[in-house]
């Protein structure tokens, strides 16, 4: 039964690394992307494709089930609870009056703020 | 009555599977205790209702998050292509997505769904519609934005 492991590990290397390679996708997105809005989508990358693959890739290496539990856990509240705090700051933003860029010369509407 | 059972039964699974103490009676009793308690004081607080314990959207909802996860695979590609990309094609959107679920908790599901597909986030939401902000033209999909609106309204509906 020794394949069984190794494919499992390989499986786990393979989501930890997609879940890294997300990860720091997501940080140079945050720099790159030119204002507020465009960069809140980039964070979105890090914190749903990274934060749940590589959570999904330890789920395998998990010893026992009481392990894989809390993961599973931590796995949901996250994919609950991230969308939240996204929306707050995008809509704080919205609020107190900050425009996006808009179109594909990403320009400022009106005054030009 | 039922929701108060529903919120039992889920506290009481929450307690065993982070707690894991399965064979010691003294600190399943407490366990038990504190499960009750925490009920009783929501019921006593009057916050046990459709917000707090949505019971109607399971099991349905179970399914759309599997379907969900899909979706956010799918546009993680397309904004870690953009972030990668030596010459990104940005063209950030507003727009309006039309006739959203009418219950809070259908609402709160859908805003919340459309901010977890990376490429999307919701910024306002109005009366008959939410505002979406896009970072490209692909991704400003109202057609499937108003898809994922209506597998919500479906799951309320309890099919």
């Amino acid at each position: 039964m020794i394949d069984l492991y190794i494919i499992k590990d390989i499986v786990s290397w393979a989501l930890m690394v997609a879940g890294g390679i997300a990860v720091v996708a997501g940080a140079i997105g945050l720099v790159r992307f030119p204002d507020f809005f465009s960069r809140i989508h980039a964070a979105g990358v890090t914190d749903t494709g990274g934060a749940e693959l590589i959570i999904i890739g330890m789920l395998l290496q998990a010893p026992d089930w009481i392990v894989a539990a809390k993961l599973i856990f931590i796995g949901v509240f996250l994919f609950l609870t991230s969308p939240v705090a996204t929306h707050a700051v995008a809509h704080a933003a919205w609020m107190t009056g900050f425009k996006p860029m808009q179109g594909p010369d990403l320009r400022y509407d009106g005054d030009g703020k | 009555m039922g929701r108060f059972i529903i919120l039992v039964i889920a506290l009481a699974a929450l307690w065993l599977l982070l707690s894991g103490y399965l064979d010691k009676p003294l600190l399943l009793a407490f366990g038990a205790g504190s499960v009750l308690f925490a009920a009783y004081l929501a019921r006593r607080a009057k916050i046990i209702d459709n917000d707090s314990v949505p019971g109607g959207l399971f099991p349905g909802v179970l399914l759309y998050w599997v379907w969900l996860g899909g979706e956010i695979g799918k546009a993680n590609m397309q904004v870690i292509r953009q972030a990668l990309a030596v010459e990104p094609k940005l063209s950030p959107k507003l727009f309006l997505v039309p006739n959203p679920p009418k219950t809070s908790v259908g609402m709160a599901t859908f805003a919340n769904s459309i901010t977890l597909t990376p490429g999307t986030v919701s910024v306002d939401l109005r009366e008959d519609a939410i505002l979406v902000h896009a970072l490209t033209e692909d991704l400003a999909d109202v057609a499937a934005i108003t898809d994922m609106g209506e597998r919500i309204k479906k799951i309320e509906r309890g099919a």
